[in-house]
């Protein structure tokens, strides 16, 4: 008679969807060809191309060499490179002047998705670039923000319009050659959100970009690089969704931060691709690569992360702590329930003088998920009185998932103070209970615990950000416990 | 309002209550006492229908209605509480934010209107003051940190919030000194009315002197071995439980 929870329905995956709009393509595979073809559909300079290429054969050979990444707590049939498609864009793709030129079938799609992006309906104090497959379809706001000084925008018209700034950071934080997944972006990357904030500008709306895979068979790789002036400051925010297909899609994502002195950039995340049915049948690998670089005095990155989504996640957002007094945080929540697996974390790496990082890692395991939290903390020989607080909370709901946690510390300046904090709780059959005799369903105590436990990192998120979280959380979360 | 007929009910492998009858009308008070172990907080986990109890046999009508067909919920929402021995802990959600949506909850199932944040605080305030709970607490975490006396308070507090028509106690008086044992037991006789009942579970027959029952059930082994007046409780911490068990054996 009792009943677990794990006896309740499944809710279904809100944004799987499909778009019908005709997609351009070039052939599967990849190959010198297929970069070059990227790279001419997007008019670039040759020193961009030049760069691809350099990635690629960089790719080719970690693949040759056997070099894909093995470390992590995850596992999934080896994926063949030359089976997918790597750039897909809806038809026709013109110069927009407006976004009433934006295909109604985009601007649905968006809607659906609760992203309008028709001048009318836009959300207020969030400019928006919506990037759909491999090409960004509208930015909103740009006018309003540009009065500033403020550049927000495809990364392709970055590089038409603003090629110096492009060629001066792309790949001065995460080069091409940094890992795997980070080389094979760097080769065929097609859009993605640039943002430049100018010296002592406060940006005064979130910037956002709403990365939407719909075509089938396609990898995404997009590329977001953020550079903040002098004493500037800006919010930024990415929300992802797919729709549910059987077969696995690859994202490989490169964020590059650039903080200038003073500077401060918050960087948040609520990451909803589509995570497989609950067999494990379909949904996207998440293999991405961030990293910030405080390279000013007293610069500021804060990642702040809800991972609900994507069937496997290999994430490690990072902060280069170079400047002296920076300061680096990684605020995260991750959820897999069912089959899904994430391996995630961050790398707090100071190398200045009296610099700060803090790690608030909450690990929510249901159904068959398994997870693994793996965090690097390195105090640099020069970094004098470095700090650091990490603090990893599992929260295990049911007999049948798992939580791992691999912490990794390096030390090389004796003066440095690094403190550790791990727990791992299980929702209790007793607290659940607890709830219900105080007329809780049992949904809500869960949903109240979890958020509970979540608490932290949620109050870090920006307010509208915060309360669409936690709608995830409980419908990730919905019929999830044993 | 309370119609308890050969129950009995397991826990794991082990049958822990073997045939209880025991009946409680509209405004009666029930004490059960008890050796450790004798199956009380089995016997008030079953009222309230914790799922690690499983019911073999009998029956229990409250009001007339079948409560173990009941979710544990729907027992809380139609006036059924338990105060806990063991209240657990809810680490990051307030005491606050917690009382408020039970309080909720409990007032939808009976049709009446959520509270807002300001009615409700001025309605919490209240009650508070009845159990002296120090004011922070509410901001606090459920039941973490909390001393053991503090968690017996706030177990009555919500009791006296949500106002329940049938309430367990499960050793609330345990681990309390005297003054703290005066103010919880001043909480509870606050609920006493000729509409409510209660089932008091108690090791001593001290709080019995504050709370004083109609009824007094001594359990043993998972029998109800006498019942009596409040008489019984006296003579009982007289006596010794060896007395009664002496008596229970075949
Ligand atoms: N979940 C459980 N599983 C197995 N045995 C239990 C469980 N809960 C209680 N018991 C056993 O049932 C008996 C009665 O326990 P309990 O009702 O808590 O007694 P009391 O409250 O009178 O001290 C004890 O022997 C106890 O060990
Ligand atoms: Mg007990």
């Amino acid at each position: 008679m009792p009943e677990t929870l794990e006896d309740l329905a499944e809710r279904e995956y809100e944004h799987g969807f499909v778009t019908e709009i005709e997609t351009e393509r070039i052939p599967k595979g990849l190959s010198e060809e297929i970069v070059r073809i990227i790279s001419s559909k997007k008019d670039e300079p040759e020193w961009l191309l030049e760069w691809r290429l350099k990635a690629l054969a960089r790719f080719q050979q970690m693949l040759a060499r056997g070099q894909h990444p093995s470390w992590a707590q995850v596992s999934y049939p080896e994926i063949d490179f030359q089976d997918m498609y790597y750039y897909a864009a809806p038809k026709p793709k013109k110069q927009l002047e407006s976004l009433d030129e934006v295909d109604p079938e985009l601007l649905a799609t968006y809607d659906k998705l609760g992203i309008p992006l028709a001048e009318q309906k836009r959300l207020a104090g969030v400019a928006v670039d919506a990037v759909f497959d491999s090409v960004s379809v509208a930015t909103t706001y740009k006018e309003e923000l540009a009065k500033q000084g403020i550049l927000f925008g495809s990364f392709s018209d970055a590089v038409k319009q603003h090629p110096e700034l492009v060629r001066k950071y792309l790949g001065s934080v995460v080069p091409y050659s940094d890992n795997f997944f980070a080389a094979l972006n760097s080769a065929v990357f097609s859009d993605g959100s640039f943002a430049y904030i100018p010296a002592g500008v406060r940006c005064p709306m979130e910037l956002s970009t709403y990365f939407r895979i719909n075509a089938q068979e396609t990898g995404q790789f997009e590329r977001t690089l953020i550079v903040a002036e002098e004493g500037s400051y800006v919010s930024y925010l990415e929300g992802c969704t797919a729709p549910m297909r059987d077969e696995n899609q690859l994202h490989a994502a490169v964020v590059e931060l650039v903080a200038l002195d003073d500077a401060e950039i918050k960087y948040s995340t609520v990451q909803n691709w589509y995570p497989g049915d609950k067999n494990g049948k379909g949904g996207i690998y998440n293999f991405v690569t961030k990293r910030g670089a405080c390279r000013g005095r007293r610069s500021k990155i804060s990642w702040t992360q809800v991972e609900t989504g994507s069937a496997i996640t290999w994430k490690y957002p990072s902060c280069l702590l170079q400047g002296d007094e920076s300061v680096g945080e990684f605020y995260s929540v991750a959820l897999t329930n069912n089959m899904q697996q994430a391996d995630t974390g961050t790398k707090m790496i100071h190398l200045g003088k009296n610099t700060k990082s803090t790690i608030i890692s909450k690990g929510i395991s249901a159904g068959r998920g398994q997870q693994s939290y793996r965090g690097l903390v390195r105090i640099g020989p020069r970094a004098e009185g470095a700090r650091n607080y990490s603090q990893c909370d599992s929260l295990l709901l049911g007999d049948r998932c798992g939580a791992h946690t691999f912490p990794y510390l390096e030390v090389k300046n004796a003066s440095s103070t690094v403190e550790h904090e791990a727990t791992t709780s299980k929702i209790g059959e007793d607290q659940l209970f607890y709830c219900r005799q105080r007329g809780l369903s049992e949904e809500d105590a869960i949903s109240m615990i979890v958020n509970g436990f979540c608490k932290e990192v949620l109050r870090e998120l920006p307010m509208e950000f915060a309360v669409e979280a936690q709608k995830l959380l409980d419908i990730s979360l919905e019929g999830s416990v044993g | 309002m309370l119609e308890i007929k050969n129950l009995h009910a397991r826990a794991g492998d082990a049958l822990i209550l073997k045939g209880i009858d025991l009946s409680i009308g509209a405004g009666e008070v029930h004490a059960i006492m008890g050796p450790n172990g004798s199956g009380k907080s089995t016997l008030a986990g079953v009222l309230s229908g914790r799922p690690s109890f499983e019911v073999t046999e009998g029956s229990v009508l409250y009001r007339g209605e079948d409560l173990l067909a009941m979710e544990p919920e729907d027992r809380a929402r139609a006036g059924i509480f338990q105060a806990f021995q063991y209240p657990v802990e809810i680490p990051g959600v307030t005491n606050n934010y917690f009382l408020k949506a039970s309080l909720n909850a409990i007032r939808t199932a009976r049709g009446e209107d959520e509270l807002d944040a300001m009615d409700f605080l001025s309605v919490v305030r209240e009650k508070m003051k009845i159990v002296e709970m120090p004011k922070d607490l509410m901001g606090r975490s459920i039941n973490e940190g909390f001393s053991g006396g503090e968690k017996k308070r706030n177990e009555v507090l919500q009791m006296l919030l949500l106002e329940p028509s049938f309430m367990v106690l499960d050793e609330t008086d345990s681990g309390l000194d005297i003054d703290a044992l005066r103010v919880v037991a001043n909480g509870v006789n606050h609920l006493r009315s000729p509409e409510r009942s209660m089932l008091v579970i108690t090791h001593y027959q001290r709080l019995l002197d504050y709370i004083v029952p109609d009824v007094v059930h001594v359990l043993s082994e998972g029998r109800i071995v006498r019942s009596g007046g409040k008489e019984l409780a006296l003579e009982l911490e007289e006596k010794g439980y060896g007395w009664i068990e002496g008596a229970a054996a075949p």
